[in-house]
């Protein structure tokens, strides 16, 4: 007797078609607990926390959103290396507001994402057309160059960077503003994901030449997607700055680049819930590794070499698969 | 005669110091089927991809419905209505097969044909598909692409074309890889495209299938027309004899990819 | 004024060349964008300097030492790291950035960082040349750099190994079935690549102190000579580092000095805008027709 390992699908989902087929309660349970988990765990479970966890939930959302809006790109086949861009960007447009012309966060913050998005989809917009490492290299670079820039020309405060920044009204709208954002965020791209526009996306990474030959301009939608990434990425730059009621050119950082990108291969690429997954899991035990100073920075890059290197799929796929799938040993006859 | 779609004219490309195809012209009516033929490596394909501006030509126009189209790039091309298959197919292979039209529904040409809506891109996408055989009432056309065998890919393919509307299809060797009732169960597509006016150049290796749909032949060999005119004409022709002389084998020769 | 910035112009030219020849070998050779090259460059630094004050071994030895250890280093990581995710461009980027700032941070980590962190200089003293003086360590460099690119053509052209080389970096496949082993290929040219970019540490930094900031620094001035010269091209490298460094040596001279990176980057982004595959580059697949 032998045996082999059988994997059976829980059945709820027709999964040739995306359509669910719900018959009871437990089954709308199955599909909705994994939804909930991000909602209240963001809404109501943090906030139980103490107030030094809720400043390090704070963090982990921004870097959540920075994650969620590198994933965007992953899907259409651009690779980050430049998170900080966004985040640099954000926190300028927004501190250079607030600072400059008394401009509040309610207003600066929006400002800051949508101008923030044009003017990140402006820079890499050349780029745009070219396969490859050329995106990569480029937003390597891009958050460099500008730092460089602020310090050479000493604008915007130059090295000393923007202080005295208007902070939130309360540590409560604080808390909830960035959560809401990225479940909006989070759950809003998702959507988009399992969209035909998604689709359409996914397909540019997967075959460009298909979808051109299908008379879609996919310089059109590269560009649209960099929006939509930028903007978020910008937000949380935006959020950033009168969080920490500072815009300078840390945060042009490489934290802001490198975080997200781990945060992805740890969780998982190729699904938004993988980024999120790993910037909860990241950014908490690099609070935990706080007195490691800028080791933790040593260990981002390894998790990274590790997550891409040794566990392609990364953690969220394998829950997904626990989750959706039972597994079993059966006996099968030798003959 | 009924009007004239495309226009080629004095086209010509060079790689290096290969000329892949030298001073080609010729015209493509609505309605009308017009099949390339040549030995491998004589320019067909290269002639497809300058049509549908994957290649940029050194010389020479292409006018379609007197709009020059020459380098433009291929999702305007395909947005003013020339459709193409690809000699390698290469599908979505991870989406069900039905979902690999959707880019196609999806495009602003689709759109613009329906009055600014998309309508419901699945069912119609499961229309087309019956059109060029898939079972509807059997699992095939939810299959990933991923399970599908070679022939139904390539027909996915031709789908993909028909749910773009065109006015002109190019079908780059469709028939290559498709066993005997495959192409037979395809050619009355074919045929029913071009009765609807659309007009269809058809690059083939398979000669017989090729002659039995198509009245109107080009013959290419290293990059130049050497020949037009009907099936007998062409097969006729001393330089079309020369040209496959020793090269009986045709028939053999498809390229599997 | 002229002839200084002539000069130094040259120099500082030599200098890119030399930085970047390593990433544009492996680069050329097995389709690697090695972003891990810049930690490798400050890691052959402090190595040299750990074995001359730490260990107390002799220079000479240090450096040879040094060498060797980034020779094997580039080795392992295509080994545990790049074959592993052999041909997924974006895979091989994300893990060689990642590995290259986990070596960076680390020697950040490890407080590597102040004046103390120097090289001798190989041989103290200047020459005059036209009225300026130029220390005998950038003459050297000059030299060093004139002499690795001629040699290098005449090992890609002319020898065994280098047209193996070449022949993988054309079609790796049709190598396959000559019997040239990609994989062996593949080690070998990252493993070249860290021991150019350790000979460069080597003769470059006794000019100043070794920082962290040095890695990101070369890893950028590298790529700018490899996207403006054309990735993989050895010619491209040679017309780009005259290009990028002549103009950086002119704004360092006429603005400030702390323009120098910007000329970089700036010549990356005009480079990508007007021409994306450089200007002798013949990566056509980077071009998005087919």
């Amino acid at each position: 007797m032998e045996r082999r390992k059988e994997r059976i699908d829980r059945g709820v989902k027709v999964r040739s078609d995306g359509i669910y087929a719900l018959n009871s309660y437990r089954e709308v349970f199955y599909l909705a607990f994994p939804r909930l988990i991000p909602i209240l765990g963001l809404l109501v479970i943090c906030p139980l926390f103490s107030e030094y966890w809720k400043e390090v939930f704070v963090s982990t959302a921004v870097y959540a959103l920075l994650a969620v809006s590198w994933e965007l790109l992953y899907m259409g086949g651009l690779i980050s290396l430049g998170q900080s861009l966004f985040y640099g960007v954000g926190a300028y447009i927004a501190g250079a507001l607030n600072a400059y012309w008394g401009v509040p966060p309610i207003l600066s913050l929006p400002i800051a994402t949508l101008v923030g998005g044009v003017f990140c989809t402006l820079m890499l917009l050349p780029v745009l057309r070219l396969r490859g490492i050329y995106f990569a290299m480029v937003t390597l670079v891009l958050p460099l160059l500008l730092s460089r820039f602020v310090e050479a020309t000493r604008i915007l405060g130059g090295t000393e960077g923007l202080t005295g920044i208007d902070s939130f009204s309360s540590q409560w709208v604080a808390f909830y503003l960035v959560q809401v954002a990225l479940l909006v965020a989070f759950f809003g791209f998702r959507r988009l994901e399992g969209s035909d526009y998604g689709l359409v996306i996914k397909g540019i990474n997967d075959n460009d030449r298909a979808i051109m030959s299908s008379g879609i301009n996919i310089y059109w939608y590269k560009t649209q997607i960099l929006f939509m990434a930028g903007a978020v990425g910008a937000f949380a730059g935006a959020y950033g700055a009168h969080y920490d009621m500072f815009a300078g050119i840390p945060g042009f950082a490489l934290d802001y680049s490198i975080l997200p990108i781990a945060a992805a291969a740890v969780g998982g690429m190729g699904s938004f819930a993988g980024p999120l997954l790993g910037a909860f899991i990241l950014v908490p035990l690099s609070e935990i590794l706080r007195a490691l100073g800028a080791l933790r920075i040593v260990f981002y890059g390894l998790f990274l070499v590790f997550a891409v290197v040794g566990l392609p799929e990364g953690l969220f796929h394998f829950i997904r698969r626990k989750y959706e799938q039972i597994e079993r040993w059966v006996e099968v006859d030798k003959g | 005669m009924s009007d004239v779609l495309l226009t080629v004219s004095g086209v010509s490309k060079h790689f290096g110091g290969v000329v892949a195809v030298d001073d080609v012209s010729f015209e493509l009516k609505a309605g009308e089927i017009v099949g390339i033929i040549g030995p491998n490596g004589s320019g067909k394909t290269t002639l497809v991809n300058i049509i549908t501006g994957f290649v940029r030509p050194d010389k020479g126009r292409v006018v379609f419905k007197k709009e020059d189209i020459t380098g433009k790039p291929p999702y305007h091309i395909t947005d003013v209505g020339i459709a193409r298959t690809f000699q390698m197919i290469r599908p979505f292979y991870q989406l069900p097969a039905y979902k690999n039209l959707i880019p196609s529904l999806f495009s602003p040409r689709v759109r613009r044909l329906l009055g600014g809506k998309y309508g419901d891109r699945d069912a119609v996408a499961m229309d087309i598909l019956e059109e060029v055989g898939f079972e509807r009432d059997s699992s095939v056309p939810y299959k990933s692409a991923r399970n599908l065998p070679h022939g139904y890919l390539k027909r996915l393919e031709l789908g993909r074309c028909i749910a773009l509307r065109p006015e002109v299809i190019i079908l780059d060797e469709l028939f290559s890889g498709m066993s005997i009732a495959e192409v037979t169960s395809t050619v009355p597509i074919i045929e029913k495209l071009r009765d609807e006016g659309i007009a269809i150049i058809m690059i083939e290796h398979r000669l017989r299938e090729l002659f039995q749909i198509t009245d109107h032949v080009l013959v290419f060999n290293f990059g130049r027309k050497i020949a037009e005119g009907t099936p007998e004409e062409v097969m006729n022709s001393n330089e079309v004899k020369e040209a496959y002389l020793g090269s009986e084998e045709i028939e053999e020769e498809e390229t599997a990819c | 004024m002229f002839a200084a910035i002539l000069i130094y112009g040259f120099i500082n030219s030599s200098i890119l060349a030399l930085v970047a020849m390593g990433f544009n070998l492996t680069f050329g050779i097995s389709g690697v964008a090695n972003f891990a090259y810049g930690a490798i460059y400050i890691f052959a630094g402090f190595l040299v300097w750990i074995f001359l004050n730490t260990l107390g071994v002799n220079y000479f030895f240090s450096i040879i030492l040094s060498f060797l250890s980034s020779f094997l280093l580039g080795y392992l990581m295509y080994r545990f790291v790049i074959l592993r995710v052999r041909g997924l461009p974006l895979s091989e980027v994300m893990a060689t950035f990642g590995l290259g700032l986990a070596i960076m941070e680390l020697f950040r980590y490890l407080d590597f960082v102040g004046v103390k962190y120097s090289l001798p200089v190989f041989i103290d003293g200047s020459v005059s040349i036209g009225g300026h003086f130029i220390d005998y360590q950038r003459l050297l460099i000059a030299v060093i750099a004139v002499v690795m690119t001629v040699a290098f053509y005449f090992f890609t052209h002319y020898t065994k190994l280098g047209l193996a080389f070449r022949a993988i970096a054309q079609d790796d496949e049709t190598a396959l079935t000559l019997g040239i082993d990609p994989d062996r290929i593949g080690a070998f040219s990252l493993a070249l690549g860290s021991s150019l970019a350790a000979l460069a540490a080597i003769i470059i930094l006794p000019l100043g102190t070794i920082s962290v900031e040095n890695g990101y620094e070369v890893l950028i001035n590298a790529l700018a000579v490899c996207i403006v010269g054309g990735l993989g091209s050895t010619v491209g490298v040679i017309v780009a580092s005259v290009l990028v460094g002549y103009s950086q040596t002119l704004t360092a001279n006429y603005i400030e000095p702390h323009w120098m990176i910007l000329v970089s980057l700036a010549a990356i982004a005009v480079v990508l805008v007007v021409k994306p595959s450089g200007i002798f580059g013949k990566q056509k697949e980077l071009e998005e027709r087919v």
